[in-house]
């Protein structure tokens, strides 16, 4: 398919996206209440800090990352692993095969147009968190809120990717949504969701170098709040479009061969 | 329009019996057996035909369906539609066909179907004016009325079906494969669908594949079929020829002015049924005016007509016994104008 297709037909698949998201009300609000987890550790962490700081984070500190991390993992987020493996054990999946568009395109667009409703979400979080550490601790670098943007593009394509890799996975074993759980582990552990990567002993600091997870969350949380300077953040970038490049190659990979594996179940 | 030369479809699939004990066993030891879906068919359909597939449950036809269009890799075997390969679909060959299961949908279940249209729309790249033109047109033949403006789940089995064929022709495809696009619906929904398919085919020209186990559809959409079992192609050409093949004998229905005696009908044929003022004798088509001349002359017949068996006890008997011989890929591929071979 081409750009030009491509860019003609996602704002259609964007409206419809969005109109779905809004489609059961109730259902948004449980949603929006699911993913209060940084807001907790918010609390639990400036707590802590209460009596003295915790490496570098004093309370406002651990209040900064929290709320970054709120907005980061709101506007990071998809689904595409649980959609595809209902589709693949269902054989719906084959509805979406029978479009001129390519399905990632169509995942990719239902996921990113649930982002207004998550920016209802996030933007009241924003105004109150710098309402509550004031700019200073927010970074003033105009070339990091660059990196920023860039950041969380390649945040959202890691997590987008590592769910269609594991939704993949689905064509060849039928279902992987297990894998899906696995992810989720070590994505809580190692991401800095829960805890900033920094207070991790040395050894875990070092492994967590090592993974993607740091590149969904805590690297673009650590620009947000002036934790990195400009060198290291293009460092880190670096790695982070790597990461997403692997993860592209892989789903190339497992697409293409799953494809000769679908069943198309049903019907 | 339609090639297939010598398609296969295996799958592997994995059998465990039932019990505690043997999912244990499964954890460590799986056991897979192939199963030939289908088992090397070769069929060639023309520009425009109505044909029926036809084949007792997996027997493969939606299997075939599926490879025709690209939704399956074919395990061996040549397979052409309008000149694409369908596995590689192509979003010029996806452009030009649709599938249309009877049991799954396309629409978008929180969403209006006039949505659904949307996004079609834009994915098909119709332009605007031959969307508003084909919406009008379907609209119509249809009666969708406001139904396009209520929530998919809203909407009843019937109703729903009606947009999902609105759905599937938003961009006019040249070739429709159609899997029991009729399955569940009342009798008169299935007139309304079957209606609007053919005038489909007739006002576009369009090539049709149709599966269903309602024998109706099949008479009155598809006047060639394919008959497919365990894979294997039986018989492919004329629907009329076929019957005759099955059930040589036509049926003698007689309206009486009075209930008469078994006896009396036996000496004109085989009864197949005698209910009070309705007698229907099944009679060789050649013995059909000589039975007809003496039930006027010997009974008290108000009324009668002559017809075939129905059409679904041809294709009980058909699937049930071994009428026709299996054709192999070298002798049925040159049956695009609807020549019968393979009959035993």
């Amino acid at each position: 398919m081409s750009p030009g297709k491509a860019a003609r037909v996602l704002p259609t698949l964007l409206k419809v996206g969005f109109l779905e998201a809004v489609a059961y009300r109730a259902e948004l609000l449980v949603w929006v209440l699911s993913t209060t987890m940084p807001l907790i550790m918010l609390a639990l962490w400036s707590a802590v800090a209460r009596e003295a700081p915790v490496g570098r984070f004093g309370q406002a500190d651990f209040v900064a990352y929290f709320l970054a991390t709120f907005i980061v993992r709101q506007l990071t987020g998809a689904w595409v692993a649980w959609q595809m493996n209902f589709e693949v054990r269902q054989g719906t999946l084959g509805m979406r095969l029978l479009r001129p568009i390519h399905p990632f395109l169509s995942y990719a667009a239902e996921n990113v147009a649930a982002l207004p409703m998550r920016l209802i979400v996030a933007v009241p979080v924003a105004v109150v968190g710098l309402l509550l550490v004031g700019w200073g601790r927010i970074t003033h670098d105009p070339a990091l809120w660059g990196i920023w943007c860039m950041a969380m593009l390649g945040g959202w394509l890691i997590t987008f990717l590592a769910n269609l890799l594991i939704g993949c996975l689905a064509l060849y074993i039928d279902s992987s949504e297990k894998f899906m759980g696995i992810w989720l582990a070590l994505f809580f552990v190692f991401s800095g969701y829960m805890v900033p990567i920094e207070l991790f002993p040395h050894g875990i600091r070092t492994i967590a170098g090592w993974l993607p997870f740091q590149y969904q969350i805590g690297f673009p949380v650590e620009l947000m709040t002036s934790a990195i300077g400009r060198g290291q953040a293009l460092s880190m970038l670096a790695r982070q479009w790597g990461w997403v490049a692997m993860f592209a190659g892989f789903v190339t990979l497992l697409w293409r061969g799953g494809l000769r594996r679908f069943a198309a179940y049903g019907g | 329009m339609i090639l297939v030369h010598g398609l296969r479809k295996y799958y592997q699939v994995h059998k465990r019996p039932p019990g505690l004990k043997a999912a244990f066993r499964s954890l460590l030891h799986r056991t897979y057996t192939t199963v030939k879906a289908v088992d090397g068919i070769s069929f060639e359909i023309g520009p425009g035909e109505r044909v029926g597939f036809l084949g007792p449950n997996g027997a493969g036809k939606t299997t075939t369906l599926k490879v025709l269009s690209g939704l399956l890799h074919p395990s061996e075997g040549d397979v052409k539609v309008d000149g694409h390969v369908p596995k590689r679909r192509e979003d010029v060959y996806l452009k030009k066909i649709m599938l249309v299961m009877g049991q799954k949908q396309q629409l978008l279940w929180d969403l209006p179907p006039a949505e659904t249209f949307e996004m079609n729309r834009a994915i098909y790249e119709v332009p605007r004016e031959q969307y508003r033109a084909t919406l009008k047109e379907l609209t119509e033949l249809l009666g969708l009325g406001d139904l396009i403006d209520k929530p998919t789940r809203q909407l009843s089995l019937g109703e729903r079906m009606k947009c999902e064929l609105a759905a599937a022709l938003i961009h006019r495809p040249k070739v429709l494969f159609l899997d029991e696009p009729t399955i569940g619906l009342d009798v008169s929904m299935q007139a309304v669908i079957r209606t609007f398919i053919k005038q489909y085919n007739e006002r576009y020209g369009a090539t049709l594949m149709l599966t269903s186990h309602y024998m109706d559809d099949v008479a009155a959409l598809c006047p060639r079929v394919i008959v497919i079992d365990k894979g294997q192609l039986s018989y492919d050409g004329l629907l009329d020829d076929l019957v005759r093949r099955i059930r040589p004998e036509k049926r003698v229905v007689l309206y009486l002015n009075e209930a008469v005696d078994k006896s009396a009908l036996l000496t004109l044929g085989k009864v197949v049924s005698n209910d009070h003022a309705m007698a229907v004798l099944q009679v060789p088509q050649d013995a059909v005016s000589a039975t007809v001349s003496r039930a006027l002359a010997h009974l008290p017949v108000k009324d009668l007509t002559v017809e075939n068996p129905p059409l679904e006890e041809v294709m009980s008997e058909l699937f049930a016994g071994n009428h026709l011989a299996p054709t192999t890929p070298e002798t049925n591929g040159k049956t695009g104008n609807g020549v019968q071979i393979g009959v035993a």
